[in-house]
């Protein structure tokens, strides 16, 4: 399988990295490209930036653990993960995640499972400037509720 | 062993990382956490919540109860906020 995982500062193409994926190869029928992207607002307060801070090192261990898991769970040819760190303004790209399987159902599932892991599991931390004050991001149980029904799902089988 | 600080409970230390050797008493995450509290105001501070606090030893999420004893690197955190 092709596995590409960057963290970076720089800003992504998703485009380009979608065609990177799946050029010169037949054997793919489906993929899904999902785009993270820094919004002007959170529980009604103005955003103005954000800075994204990592633990460099384990941020990739962290991601690469859940590609490998998600390519046991479905039959994969290519998987593409980029998480930007620094500071970002409203509009710009945070995350890309790139799945590609010979069908939509593994494309889609590995998707949506990867982007719940990188927002619980992997070790990124977001602050967020309303004007002049900046204040940490505080973690949503909605978002431990949308990684935790994976676990659920599979919990006859024994995860790891 | 060394230690590192991620988001507030980095700013609330005061330090991103440092190299401590605790006693040997200290045998898991849980008790190494207790003990950094002790260590002065901003530790205090830093570690005043302890049960929302996270932990990983080289790279790998563990659980309070989890031995330091082989550890090279521990880390600490608040709940992740990526993607």
């Amino acid at each position: 399988m092709a596995v590409t995982i960057r963290l970076q500062r720089e800003d992504f193409d998703a485009g380009a990295e979608m065609a990177r994926l799946v050029g010169g190869r037949t054997d793919i029928g489906a993929v899904v490209t999902f785009s993270g992207i820094c919004r002007d607002h959170e529980d009604g307060r103005g955003v103005t930036a954000m800075t994204l801070e990592h633990y460099p090192g384990m941020a990739e261990d962290e991601i690469a653990r859940h590609v490998a898991e998600a390519q046991s769970r479905w039959p994969l040819q290519g998987v593409t993960v980029i998480h930007r760190y620094g500071r970002m303004t409203p509009g710009d790209n945070i995350v890309l995640v790139v799945t590609a399987s010979a069908h939509r159902d593994a494309a889609f599932a590995a998707a949506e499972f990867l982007m719940d892991f990188l927002k619980t599991r992997a070790p990124f931390w977001k602050r967020e400037e309303h004007g002049g004050a900046a204040s940490w991001v505080d973690a949503k149980e909605s978002d431990d509720h949308a990684a935790r029904r994976w676990t659920a799902a599979t919990s006859g089988r024994g995860r790891r | 062993m060394k230690l590192l600080y991620f988001a507030w409970v980095r700013e609330r230390v005061g330090k991103a990382d440092e190299d401590v050797s605790p006693p040997a008493g200290i045998r898991t995450v849980g008790e190494l956490m207790d003990w950094l509290a002790g260590r002065g105001e901003e530790y205090a501070y830093a570690f005043e919540n302890r049960k929302v606090i996270r932990a990983a030893i080289d790279h790998t999420h563990v659980r309070p109860d989890t031995p330091i004893a082989d550890a090279r690197e521990i880390a600490f955190f608040p709940p992740m906020t990526g993607g």
